[in-house]
């Protein structure tokens, strides 16, 4: 048997893509690579740091974790979607004001792991929230100011 | 790293799986991906093929009845996380849940390749294990069950055969005597443990009986303590918990986090804080 080219077909951010891939492509590097979708990004490759995450059918998950054959038929969203339909437009600008990142690269994945975090918890504790991103590693900030920006956006939310 | 290559093939159910299982020699079964995929790509593992199993009906979900709590291999760990019947009648599994990785690995992660894949520092194992559960499982010859203290046989290693399929586990509900207790240590939330305990027991007056103990982290395989548990069981008090302390046998290797030595003077720390906890009634 050899890693032949499998055909699939899924919605990436709200448009149908058909695409053929090997079956030992990542999603993460489906996405990047096929699509040109790079703001989901690739650190340790082994579903430690949590750069690479994604929504696979609204639930998050790694990209490097999972196959793109595996998500035939699957509904993917990227910070790319959530970003452009002003989902976690909040979480920005908190993340933004507070210093929440320096250097960029695990905010794509801390976003949208928060956003899951306010989905389900409404009004989390500190210790919620750290527990939360516990899975998404932060080499700058020191998570403090992460934190702090997730309080806020929670707060800020249930007072709309 | 990326993986190297194998071919894919999504199978519809558990005979097509077992046949494809036996055609291609070292195929691998892909559950929730969260340990076998991090192992291709960092080429620790190059599998010919892997079977993907998750398009399979009926071999997930959790259900209770007549004493016994069944929960399908494909079950994702989220799943159980926020399941009531698992709250209410398998309150071990419940405690030990958010221990177990990060919420993204958890939405994706299965019950059943936990099991089957039987790392000695996952959580999941130790709790069938303290729990007496069985395993269900689909092979060449048919079905057939294994209980948990049969299962684990060594490091990565299981009563699995090459073309067997893990198809789900059952273990005993809680009843009103039951009582339980977990406890890990690890550097970050969510890591595997340095040393960890999953137990179970009867309250029986103000002691224990049918004390289980299963710690993990600290050998090949989770890890029964007849010698402490049987201490525990007759009599709880200051001496006996002493006494099951010294009894504890275990012989943890050196890891990258800690020696073996301070590894069994912390089995012994969560020794503790178990039995406080298989001391209180369920709520």
């Amino acid at each position: 048997m050899n890693g032949r080219n499998v055909e699939i077909s899924l919605t990436v951010n709200g448009e149908t893509v058909t695409e053929s891939v090997e079956p030992r492509r990542t999603l993460v590097d489906f996405l990047r690579e096929n699509l040109a979708l790079t703001g989901s990004h690739v650190g340790c490759e082994h579903g430690v740091c949590g750069a690479c995450t994604v929504r696979l059918n609204g639930e998050i998950v790694r990209g490097c974790l999972m196959l793109a054959v595996q998500c035939n038929g699957a509904k993917i969203e990227t910070i790319e979607g959530v970003s452009d339909s002003g989902e976690v437009a909040d979480l920005q600008d908190a993340f933004e004001k507070r210093n929440a990142l320096q250097c960029g690269f695990c905010t794509p994945g801390m976003l949208l792991t928060a956003q899951e975090l306010l989905a389900h918890n409404k009004a989390p504790s500190r210790d919620a929230i750290r527990e939360h991103i516990s899975g998404n590693y932060c080499r700058c900030t020191g998570y403090h100011s992460i934190v702090d920006a997730i309080e806020a956006v929670a707060q800020q939310r249930g007072r709309r | 790293m990326k993986p190297a290559p194998f071919a894919y093939a999504r199978v519809r159910s558990v005979d097509e799986a077992v046949a494809l299982l036996g055609e291609t020699a070292e195929a691998k079964v892909l559950a929730g991906g969260q340990s076998l995929i991090a192992t291709l790509n960092m080429r620790l593992s190059a599998p010919p093929l892997l079977v993907d199993i998750n398009g399979i009906d009926g071999l997930e979900g959790i259900a209770h009845s007549d004493g016994t709590v069944t929960i399908g291999a494909l079950t994702r760990h989220v799943e159980a996380e926020r399941s009531g019947t698992i709250a209410a009648h398998a309150p071990l599994i419940a405690r030990a849940m958010p221990h177990i990785a990060h919420p993204a690995i958890r939405n994706r992660g299965t019950i059943g390749g936990s099991i089957a894949l039987a790392d000695p520092a996952a959580e999941l194992p130790a709790c069938l294990l303290a729990l007496g559960g069985d395993i269900d499982i689909a092979g060449p010859d048919g079905t057939r069950t294994v209980k948990a203290d049969d299962f684990f046989r060594g490091l990565f290693e299981t009563a699995l055969g090459p073309c067997d399929i893990l198809t789900g586990i059952r273990i005993p509900a809680a009843s009103k005597n039951t009582r339980i207790g977990f406890a890990e240590l690890a550097r970050r939330h969510g890591d595997y443990a340095i040393v960890g305990l999953a137990a179970a027991a009867q309250g029986d007056g103000k002691g224990l009986k049918n004390v289980r103990l299963a710690y993990f982290g600290v050998g090949s395989t989770p890890l029964r303590q007849p010698k402490a548990e049987s201490a525990l069981s007759s009599e709880l008090n200051g001496k006996s918990i002493d006494a099951a302390i010294a009894a504890l046998d275990l012989d943890p290797p050196d890891d990258v986090q800690a020696t073996g030595a301070v590894k069994k003077y912390l089995a012994g720390v969560l020794l503790r804080r178990v039995i406080k906890q298989l001391m209180e009634p369920l709520q």
